[in-house]
């Protein structure tokens, strides 16, 4: 059974409201029709331009934006039914990985606070349990023990999407959309994410939502790949089908866009 | 924090108007909380005999037409102004920080509401002229006039923290706090207030300025803190009738009142310099 299901999943977004209230003069379909069933255990890539809709169909599956129409569900529960208590439950089981590593921590939070925050919220731990559930934590990430006292502009980006993933890892979610988790990073650092990513999914079993505009990563990462075109799902399948056999135009431009990279 | 600190003390040094603002408060405040001990006579103390004396060894700043001593009437009064003022400030904040993260974190028709209805409809009284009529209509003393003053002062407030509320909420940390499952209250008073106090400390010392001022009017025109209790814009009011005959029962009080607008004034405007980066870069810092 899959894990995440998502069907007709539709998100409008209005386009010049007025401060009035009145209603908007135009929209934008961000999300279009779109169905997908995210397997537990698999890394879903999905790829598509910039404006594709991607980062809205990702933050769409954890809810964290109130879709048009359609439903989506997670582990078999319906997660546009959840009330707000339900909705914070459910959010240990399901996280996100932010593109941007320097917008995504509190400039005035110390890396241990920002860590710690989503032990503070579920869990009620004493300090020293959760001081070294962070320390654990920060070590499984590859960063030191001392970084926690430290600020995050004191890290570089690779380092602080570590940090960014070390709070996503703090409660042990199944489910992690990766909004282009390494595309502010070069390509050396971005590369070491990524095998950061795959091997924490070996050791915790996690399932992914990838998402990027870069093939190669995705083609490395993804056990199947799904392609994104102005807001519609264009086409799904296995990673090495839609590589190699692209059935969709779009796809076939996608690919022959994307230089030969051997990671 | 010690950078910080550096940079600080060289504000102090390419900003002396700054400097002399803190060294002033810094008295003000002194003369407040000690003023049993720093006044050199009872504030109250009539003594007809010497009424409308000119400065002199004995009395600094003169004497009044009861014949007590200025010098020690507007160290006590300090206090009135402190307390009103840090009060004043104190209260309309916290409204402010309330009401402004509520209308710019919920937005839409809460915001509509707070911020075309409920703030421009104080916005369009005079706020001095609204406090007139709430101690007129509840009676003078310090708690009225602070209540008083706050009514007109947290709207100034609360439209600063509502637009950078509005800002602060679209940033990424913020969705990622919320991806947490952090509650609205957690939300908002550990992620985005931190990161905006910095324009509302810098409106806080300026509207500091702007209620000792209140206060002083208010007591001007007697709907301050009753007497014998000394205030500035009461010994300002009392000095009225003898502007001609002996200036320095007025002149003192108002020189007081500059004195302590323009400090907070000056620190304000220092701190703002300090606290925006692009002033920052322009001085070189």
């Amino acid at each position: 059974m899959a894990l995440v299901e998502i069907r007709n999943l539709v998100k409008i977004f209005p386009l010049g409201e007025s401060i009035f209230g009145g209603g908007a003069t135009s929209q934008v379909r961000a999300v279009d029709d779109v169905s997908l069933d995210i397997s537990p255990g698999e890394t879903l890539g999905l790829v598509g331009e910039s404006g594709s809709g991607k980062s809205t169909l990702g933050r769409l599956a954890l809810r964290l934006i109130e879709p048009t129409s359609g439903s989506i569900k997670f582990d078999g529960g319906d997660l546009l039914a959840a009330g707000a208590g339900e909705m914070r439950r459910l959010r240990r089981d399901m996280q996100i990985i932010f593109q941007d590593p320097f917008g995504s921590l509190d400039p005035r939070m110390r890396v241990e606070e920002i860590v710690s925050e989503p032990l503070i919220i579920h869990e009620s731990l004493s300090l020293s349990v959760r001081r070294s559930r962070v320390a654990e934590l920060l070590r499984t990430v590859g960063l030191d023990q001392s970084a926690g006292r430290r600020f995050p502009h004191e890290f570089s980006g690779g380092q602080r999407q570590r940090i960014g993933i070390a709070r996503a890892l703090a409660l042990r979610p199944r489910f992690i959309v990766a909004d282009e988790p390494v595309s502010a990073l070069d390509v050396s650092v971005g590369a070491q994410i990524v095998n950061l990513l795959a091997q924490l999914q070996r050791e915790f079993g996690l399932t992914y939502l990838f998402i990027s505009h870069s093939m190669p990563v995705v083609r490395y990462l993804a056990t199947r790949i799904a392609v994104m075109y102005r807001g519609k799902l264009v086409e799904v399948g296995p990673t090495l089908q839609i590589t190699t056999q692209p059935s969709h135009p779009y796809t076939r431009t996608l690919l022959e866009a994307t230089p030969e990279v051997v990671m | 924090m010690s950078s910080a600190a550096i940079s600080l003390g060289r504000t102090a040094r390419h900003n002396p108007l700054a400097s002399a603002g803190v060294v002033l408060v810094a008295m003000f405040a002194i003369f407040a909380l000690f003023a049993p001990w720093i006044a050199p006579q009872d504030p109250a103390n009539i003594d007809l005999p010497s009424r409308l004396q000119a400065p002199s060894s004995s009395h600094w700043c003169g004497t009044d037409e009861l014949g007590r001593d200025i010098f020690s009437r507007l160290i006590y009064g300090s206090r009135i102004s402190m307390l009103v003022g840090s009060c004043v400030v104190a209260v309309s904040l916290l409204l402010g920080l309330i009401v402004g993260s509520i209308a710019g974190y919920y937005g839409g028709g809460i915001d509509r509401f707070v911020n075309i209805v409920v703030m421009n409809a104080f916005l369009s009284f005079p706020g001095i002229l609204l406090a007139i009529a709430f101690v007129a209509f509840r009676g003078p003393g310090i708690f009225n006039l602070v209540l008083a003053l706050s009514l007109g002062g947290w709207v100034g407030y609360a439209r600063l923290v509502r637009a950078q509320v509005l800002a602060a909420r679209e940033r990424e940390f913020v969705e990622a706090a919320k991806a947490l499952g952090a509650s609205d209250l957690r939300v908002i008073v550990r992620h985005i207030l931190p990161n905006i106090i910095q324009p509302v400390i810098v409106q806080a010392a300026i509207g500091m300025a702007g209620a000792i001022l209140a206060e002083a009017t208010m007591s001007f025109l007697g709907l301050g803190v009753p007497p014998p209790t000394a205030s500035w814009g009461t010994m300002l009011n009392d000095g009225r009738s003898h502007l001609f005959d002996a200036p320095h029962l007025v002149l003192f009080p108002a020189l007081t009142v500059m004195l302590a607008v323009l400090s907070f004034n000056f620190i304000g405007d220092a701190l703002r310099d300090f606290l925006d980066p692009r002033s920052r870069i322009e001085a070189g810092l």
